[in-house]
């Protein structure tokens, strides 16, 4: 079932756990060398569906091949070997320091990465002697990310990556996947953050309740591209605000109307934000 | 890519082995705990009941075997009771089961782990029982023949039913609680702290299903007089039986191991 072009396809996955769908019959593509955020609010079935693509879940229907095998298959050690995982939050290995975890795992794969070069790569060098019960939240995430990426993966799976990071260590880490992507590693990652899907995503899906509203691209989606933009600015003590198609237009003759400086004037698209937000609104 | 470049089985185990030598080394509570415990026990039951229970036996040197054998179910079954619900609340587990490593090299790894603390264990009482307590240390091959093979089964046996009970406990926090207390009892049970001859007959008839009181008899046969065998149950040290019952035992606790556990809660 598997084409050449794709690392993940999904089928009609069924996931319930006792009496609750957590995954309703979801169609899913990943593209080799792309990277795919799925969003969605907590509870929509983003987790469920990624482990099941991990191999941690067993589903209840549908057909699943990542990277043209089922993860479901027992003998999975080859396929394994191809794939990278960075779970949600973990706190193993707190008594082993950075190089140390590193160096060991490395040792569980056919062709790992240089260990010194994952370490530079994750930003971590000055914290290599550092145990893992010493690491801030986000240099702790940076080490989840360096075990992930260590077996040179062709897939790396990313589930809320960058959570607890500061702005500075989430700009570090957005050229970190990047690089990865440049270097030919599908990425399929979940976020909460919609700038992170925005900046990083090259096609994205949201999730609700276990199904899957739409899949796009973070400039595309939910109809972002026709979207109306706000022209917004104050005139005689008052704000006023007009959604157009041809803003560019309205403000042309907003300037010759007023013949000067516009006060306040702000003009505006719906970012990712709004889009997704909406999205998700009209189901809750 | 295929399968053959991958790291054998025994390496990645082997490396594990290692690798949890030097983080049960970092703990201080785990070394404290699993090794100096019954080392410090041996020194207080030892020093307080000297007195002979037959002819040239006193009770600190039917102590020594007890402990010893006693060390092989607190490093093996105890130990990993405890220490595998952890690993599997704090991530651990997953995060393996997520690599090329099979789960089998996990078990070769908590095998040496295993293999190193209860050698460490029985050394360390050993040297306190011969130093303090006047145990001597088997003169003949059979003797040493019997410490090898005891030593062995229990360590299988251990091993194995400490992986099959690590599905037992819900949490990690509550491990410590559900497995020291069934290893104490047993420990009552079994004459590691009272001669069990002298124990009631239910409370020896219990014991009997369980390893604990076969490896306290086996470990008997080693370290005291032959002319002690006739003080046991049987009037002899029922060395096939014991290696039947642990035998079996370790058989079981390999279904079991294989049956319950669990990657994750």
């Amino acid at each position: 079932m598997s084409s050449n072009s794709s690392a993940i396809e999904v089928r009609g996955l069924l996931k319930s756990y006792s009496n609750h769908v957590a995954v309703a019959g979801i169609d899913l593509d990943v593209k080799k060398g792309e990277i795919f955020a799925l969003l969605g609010p907590n509870g929509a079935g983003k987790t469920t569906t990624v482990e099941i693509l991990e191999g941690y879940r067993y589903r209840d229907g549908g057909s699943v091949s990542v990277l043209g095998v089922d993860p479901a298959d027992t003998d999975v050690r080859a396929w394994r070997n191809r794939i990278g995982i960075v779970l949600q939050s973990t706190k193993d290995a707190a008594d082993l320091t950075v190089e140390e975890a590193i160096s060991h795992f490395a040792g569980y794969y056919s062709h790992p990465r240089n260990v010194d070069e994952v370490i530079n790569a994750v930003g971590l060098n000055e914290k290599r002697k550092a145990k893992g019960e010493q690491l801030s939240g986000g240099q702790r995430r940076r080490l989840d990310v360096a075990l992930g990426i260590l077996g040179n993966p062709e897939l790396l799976f990313l589930d809320e990556p960058t959570t607890g990071f500061d702005p500075e260590a989430r700009r570090a880490f957005w050229d970190l996947i990047r690089q990865l992507k440049s270097d030919g590693t599908t990425i399929l990652m979940t976020t909460h953050y919609l700038d992170e899907a925005e900046a990083l995503a090259d096609r994205l899906a949201v999730m609700t309740d276990g199904k899957i509203l739409e899949v796009s691209t973070p400039t595309l989606l939910g109809g972002r591209a026709r979207a109306k933009a706000r022209v917004s600015w104050s005139e005689n003590g008052k704000s006023n605000l007009e959604l157009t198609d041809s803003p560019t237009q309205f403000v042309n003759q907003l300037s010759v109307r007023i013949g000067g400086e516009i006060q306040d004037l702000s003009v505006s698209r719906p970012n990712l934000e709004d889009i997704y937000l909406e999205m998700i609104g009209e189901k809750v | 890519m295929s399968q053959s470049k991958l790291p054998s089985t025994l390496k990645i185990g082997v490396s594990r082995g290692f690798l949890e030598l030097k983080q049960f080394f970092r703990q201080r509570e785990s070394v404290v705990f699993t090794l100096l415990f019954p080392v410090l026990l041996l020194l207080i039951f030892g020093s307080v009941f000297k007195d002979e229970i037959a002819p040239g036996v006193t009770f600190s040197q039917y102590f020594v075997a007890g402990m010893i054998a006693s060390g092989l179910v607190n490093t093996g079954f105890q130990q990993l009771a405890i220490t595998i619900p952890m690993e599997r609340d704090d991530g651990t587990l997953k995060r393996l089961r997520g690599t090329p490593a099979p789960a089998s090299s996990y078990f070769i790894g908590k095998i040496i782990l295993v293999f190193v603390s209860m050698s460490i264990q029985v050394i360390l009482l050993l040297i306190f029982g011969v130093l303090l307590y006047g145990i001597s240390l088997p003169s003949d091959g059979a003797h040493w023949l019997t410490f090898i093979w005891v030593m062995l089964l229990g360590l299988i046996s251990s091993t194995l039913l400490g992986i099959a009970f690590s599905s037992v406990p819900k949490s990690g926090r509550g491990a410590s609680a559900v497995v020291s207390p069934i290893v104490i009892i047993l420990q009552f049970f079994s004459g590691v702290f009272f001669v069990f001859t002298q124990l009631p007959t239910w409370m020896q008839n219990f014991a009997a299903i369980f390893p604990l009181k076969w490896l306290t008899q086996g470990m008997r046969a080693v370290f005291l007089p032959d002319s002690f065998a006739a003080q046991e149950v049987a009037g002899s040290w029922e060395l096939g039986k014991i290696a039947l019952l642990l035998g079996a035992w370790s058989v079981a606790g390999f279904f079991l191991a294989l049956k319950t556990f669990r990657w994750e809660k």
